[in-house]
């Protein structure tokens, strides 16, 4: 028994690691109905699969152990090949557990195409996400607002994404609201979240997309609606409107910080109708895609990287102390 | 093309890689020189067509791409040990990820599976070689050169930096231009030309040329799992084909089928490559499946349990990896039937899996277990798999993987079903088979040593992944903040990382230690084996396997004859002159001149890429006309084989 003992130690561990930590990791500690659901499922099925770890690991360390080739050893019979009983067994137990996890696993899968249940007959808040080349751009069409990097959202109100990409395909993942969903250029996805408790949540791209895919993130602010009421039309009434040459340099490939405008880009482009926007707006300030580990790549990557610094500028200028994030 | 362009500049680690490239060609030129050695090779290795040479070349190939992917994967856990890590920029472990990932599936796992298939399939179902022996060194060749071509990017035009699954349009010309997305185009399109001829190969050859007597119901479990995942094989290459075939047009010559601009669909691109993507899982575990069959059964002394059930449920997994493809992107959108679907298709793919799991651990009840390393092996993949097949089905619940997608508790599920299901295999059906090839073990006390060093360092690297992920840490980040708080655990996988490292030497290690001083095999019987590959008199088969081919009577047949004593043995009577094919150069030729043509569609060098191709019909031609049929040993000589055996 020797032998395995660092296999038991090891599931002892793990089902320390597994009890202690549960409130610890974020994906176990959502903050609204939809993440709220998605760790039911998860814990749910964690116990069934702790189960059958537990069966398969007490039936190897029984037969290795009573088994193994020794002194007066017992019961060995080479052509015991097989038994219906046994084998029955094992075909129909698994199936109940598949069973067992379908079901719930497809009301979830239905529930979370629409809002929340218990926010049903509530108007959900629409926002339109768009990923570009690694920054997200956030639209408010009926509050006429757009923001870059950060999301202001009411508390108990669902929030309907409507999700894009001028580039790559982006995955749009808050983790304490609850899973992800992707973006993709000449396409719209829609996502339902929802946040209960007030708070800052980290949100970010989690589907790779290149050189700044690390710090693809976002920040989501879940405050009270009278106070997003509030920032919403206090950023109405005080943020630069979004020029078509900010929005242009805002298509290039690169990192920018938080910003805030008093109009939106459906104004001009929906990027889920128009899959060659951002290409086009690149050409236009002639930028070029250069390989990787080449001189000119470098000269790009600085000059992309001056634009950026400029549309910053352009924006925190025409924002003057009013900032409203 | 700027110089600057073609040779990766700026990097020490690469400048150190150029040099040492340099150092072991000149040194392997000057060895080959000095000891007279390149006719050996020429006429040995280069222009064999026998199926056990190849199958090693294979499996050499292969642990030399299990060092170079290794190498990739421990310089991302040393960038990963501490948050904000300056070890690697952010390109740079771009490259090293995609790299890793794709050859470790493509030129290593199968690779190794397959070199291992070439050794032992022919000699299980008592055959003298494959079908086509031509046409499988055509398959290792194109292998071997679609590894190279893939592998020199690092050192000239830079490695491609999408990710092994090229999601477009991140890997179209306009987000990743230059030569590192064609060199994954094409390494994979070569490669691919010879997994497909082997997959057709080996069909024909287990069906056609079985010996007397062994019908299919009487095929070791091996073979079994080698004929599935063939038939696997021949339906989902062509997929990867088609597909690589349609970016390369998107990337050399304008088209759209992908891209952003002209109505190209980035979502086909996920569709195709996961059509093909996922059966190529069950490609690398089925035979994984296979080997753990007999290497259980061998050491438990025992016939496999359920051996029907086993096959059945092999059967339906081949059926269901190629109904399971979207639970790859349940966060597409593709709305909720689908996606319940094809949860509930890939939560079934648990049920015959499991059955096999518990079809193993009968077959060691009532047995007498020896732990040999190969068992040792057997037994650390039940024991782990199971971690990774628990996790598969959490994994398959489409609503909670909206939380799993793109993070760490994805990574580390496939690992565990990876490393523990087909590396496993791999290290253990090489040390098993290792007399067949060699005619020595490899030292066992060295082996548990790597056995156990190895496995300890996977679950160290590993299971702290899946509270990574479940902490919301994204897959495929250089790097993380102090504050996210994932730097402790990072931290212990990165160890976990190195000690599989210095298992991997240990294996290396002791290659060397048998090579020197391991007792060599008299019998071709290493293990009390149950099949025909330990017949054969030596303990490594001449190169015609068989004097005679042996006459079946049941399942286990080799095993039962020395059950009831009577072993057959081989009369000079019984001695017949033996067809064989011969060796030829072209297959290698033909491969190299598919290297010129693939480096010249890399570099969109359009006058190269058509000179190799014309190079490569001048082969075909050259073997259209070609009426070698082979030769025949003659009676005396195998008289003489044999009675030296003796």
């Amino acid at each position: 028994m020797r032998r395995f003992k660092p296999f038991f130690t090891f599931g002892l561990l793990m089902a320390v690691f597994m009890l202690s930590g549960c409130s610890d990791m974020i994906v176990l500690d959502p903050k609204g109905p939809v993440g709220a659901e998605q760790r039911d499922l998860i814990m749910y099925s964690i116990w069934f699969m702790l189960f059958i770890l537990i069966v398969v690991y007490a039936l190897t360390a029984f037969i290795v152990y009573k088994y193994r080739d020794r002194k007066n050893h017992k019961g060995y019979d080479p052509d015991n090949e097989g038994s219906h009983l046994l084998e029955t067994i094992w075909w129909i137990i698994p199936i109940i557990i598949v069973i067992a996890l379908a079901i719930p696993t497809v009301k979830s899968i239905y529930s979370l195409e629409g809002p929340p249940e218990k926010s049903k007959d509530q108007k959900p808040l629409v926002i339109h996400a768009t990923s570009v080349n690694w920054k997200w751009v956030f639209s408010y069409p009926e509050q006429d607002i757009e923001t870059v990097n950060y999301l202001h959202i009411p508390e108990d109100r669902p929030v309907l994404f409507k999700l894009t990409s001028a580039d790559s395909m982006a995955s749009f993942w808050v983790p304490q609201l609850g899973g992800q969903k992707y973006a993709m250029a000449g396409m719209e996805t829609e996502l339902y979240l929802q946040a209960d408790e007030q708070g800052t949540y980290e949100g970010r791209n989690s589907n790779f997309t290149g050189e700044g895919f690390t710090n693809h993130t976002f920040d989501v602010m879940a405050m009270s609606d009278a106070e997003f009421e509030k920032w919403a039309s206090e950023t109405k009434a005080d943020a630069p409107e979004l020029s078509k040459g900010q929005y242009d340099k805002l298509m290039l490939p690169g990192h920018v910080k938080e910003m805030t405008f008093s109009s939106t880009h459906l104004d001009w482009v929906d990027h889920a109708t128009n899959a060659e926007y951002a290409l086009d707006a690149r050409e236009r300030l002639g930028y070029e895609e250069k390989i990787p580990h080449s001189r000119a790549a470098k000269e790009e990557k600085k000059k992309r990287e001056e634009e950026m610094k400029k549309l910053e500028e352009s924006e925190s200028e025409s924002h003057g102390d009013s900032h409203a994030h | 093309m700027k110089w600057d362009e073609f040779f990766v500049t700026g990097d020490p680690m690469i400048y150190g890689a150029d040099v040492s490239i340099v150092l072991t060609m000149v040194g392997i030129l000057f060895y080959l020189t000095k000891y007279k050695k390149w006719k050996w090779l020429w006429d040995e290795w280069l222009t064999t067509v026998d199926h056990k040479k190849l199958g090693i070349m294979y499996i050499v190939s292969a642990v030399l791409m299990l060092f170079r992917g290794g190498v990739d994967a421990l310089l991302m856990r040393t960038q990963l040990a501490v948050p904000e890590a300056k070890f690697l920029d952010s390109q740079h472990y771009n490259e090293i990820f995609t790299t890793h990932g794709t050859i470790m599936i493509i030129f290593m796992a199968m690779p190794f599976l397959i070199g291992l298939i070439n050794v032992v399939v022919p000699l299980q179902i008592g055959a003298r070689d494959v079908a086509y022996p031509y046409l499988n060194a055509v398959s290792f060749w194109t292998f071997f050169i679609g590894a190279m071509l893939f592998n020199i990017s690092f050192v000239i035009g830079g490695s491609p930096s999408a990710g092994w699954t090229s999601y477009m349009p991140l890997a179209s010309n306009e987000l990743s231009p230059g030569p590192g997305q064609n060199y994954y185009l094409l390494g994979l399109q070569i490669a691919g030309i010879g997994t497909l001829l082997t997959g057709i190969n080996f069909l024909v050859t287990i069906l056609k040329m079985r010996a007397p007597g062994m019908t299919l119901f009487r095929m070791p479990m091996f073979t079994w799992s080698s004929l599935v995942t063939m038939v696997i094989i021949i339906f989902a290459f062509p997929i990867l084909t088609v597909a690589l075939a349609l970016m390369t047009f998107d990337r050399l010559f304008g088209s759209h089928f992908f891209t952003l601009q002209g109505a190209g669909m980035d979502m086909l691109w996920a569709n195709l490559f996961w059509l093909w993507g996922h059966p190529e899982v069950y490609i690398v575990i089925l035979p994984a499946f296979g080997m753990f069959s007999e290497i259980i059964s061998t050491f438990s002394r025992k016939t496999l349990f359920g051996y029907k059930a086993m096959i059945w449920s092999m059967l339906l997994i081949a059926g269901y990896s190629f109904l399971v493809w979207v639970h790859h992107f349940f966060t597409m959108g593709s709305g909720a039937l689908v996606n319940s679907v094809f949860s509930i298709t890939t939560m079934a793919i648990g049920i015959p899996t499991g059955v096999k799991i518990f079809n193993w651990l009968f077959t060691m009840y009532r047995g007498k277990i020896q732990f040999t390393t190969p068992m040792l092996w057997s037994l650390g993949f039940i024991v782990n798999f199971v971690i990774g097949g628990v996790t598969g089905v959490m994994l398959a619940m489409a609503a909670a993987d909206y939380q799993y997608h793109n993070t760490y508790f994805l990574v580390s599920h496939f690992h565990y079903v990876l490393i523990a299901g087909t590396v496993f295999a791999c290290f253990a059906g090489l040390i098993y088979w290792y007399p067949k090839m060699f005619g020595y073990k490899l030292n066992e006390r060295i082996g548990k040593w790597v056995f156990w060093v190895f496995t300890i360092g996977f679950n160290v690297c590993f299971f702290p992944q899946y509270f990574l992920g479940l902490d919301g840490m994204p897959r495929r980040v250089y790097t993380y903040s102090e504050e996210s708080g994932w730097g402790p655990l990072n931290m212990v996988s990165t160890i976990g990382g190195f000690m599989m490292g210095i298992a991997f030497l240990i294996l290396v290690y002791n290659m060397y230690y048998s090579f020197r001083y391991a007792k060599r095999e008299t019998t071709g019987d290493a293990w009390d084996g149950r099949t025909l590959e330990w017949s054969t008199p030596t303990a490594m088969p001449p190169f015609y396997n068989f004097a005679k081919i042996p006459e079946v009577t049941g399942l286990d047949h080799f095993w039962r004859q020395k059950q009831a004593g009577k072993v057959e043995k081989l009369k000079v009577e019984d001695i017949k002159p033996i067809h064989m094919p011969s060796n030829s150069g072209v297959p290698f030729i033909m491969a190299s001149f598919f290297f010129v043509a693939g480096f010249g569609m890399v570099f969109d060098w359009m006058w190269m890429a058509i000179a190799g191709m014309i190079g490569v019909f001048a082969t075909l031609f050259y073997r259209s006309f070609e009426y070698d049929d082979g030769y025949y040993v003659s009676v005396e000589e195998v008289i003489e084989t044999e009675k030296i055996s003796k």
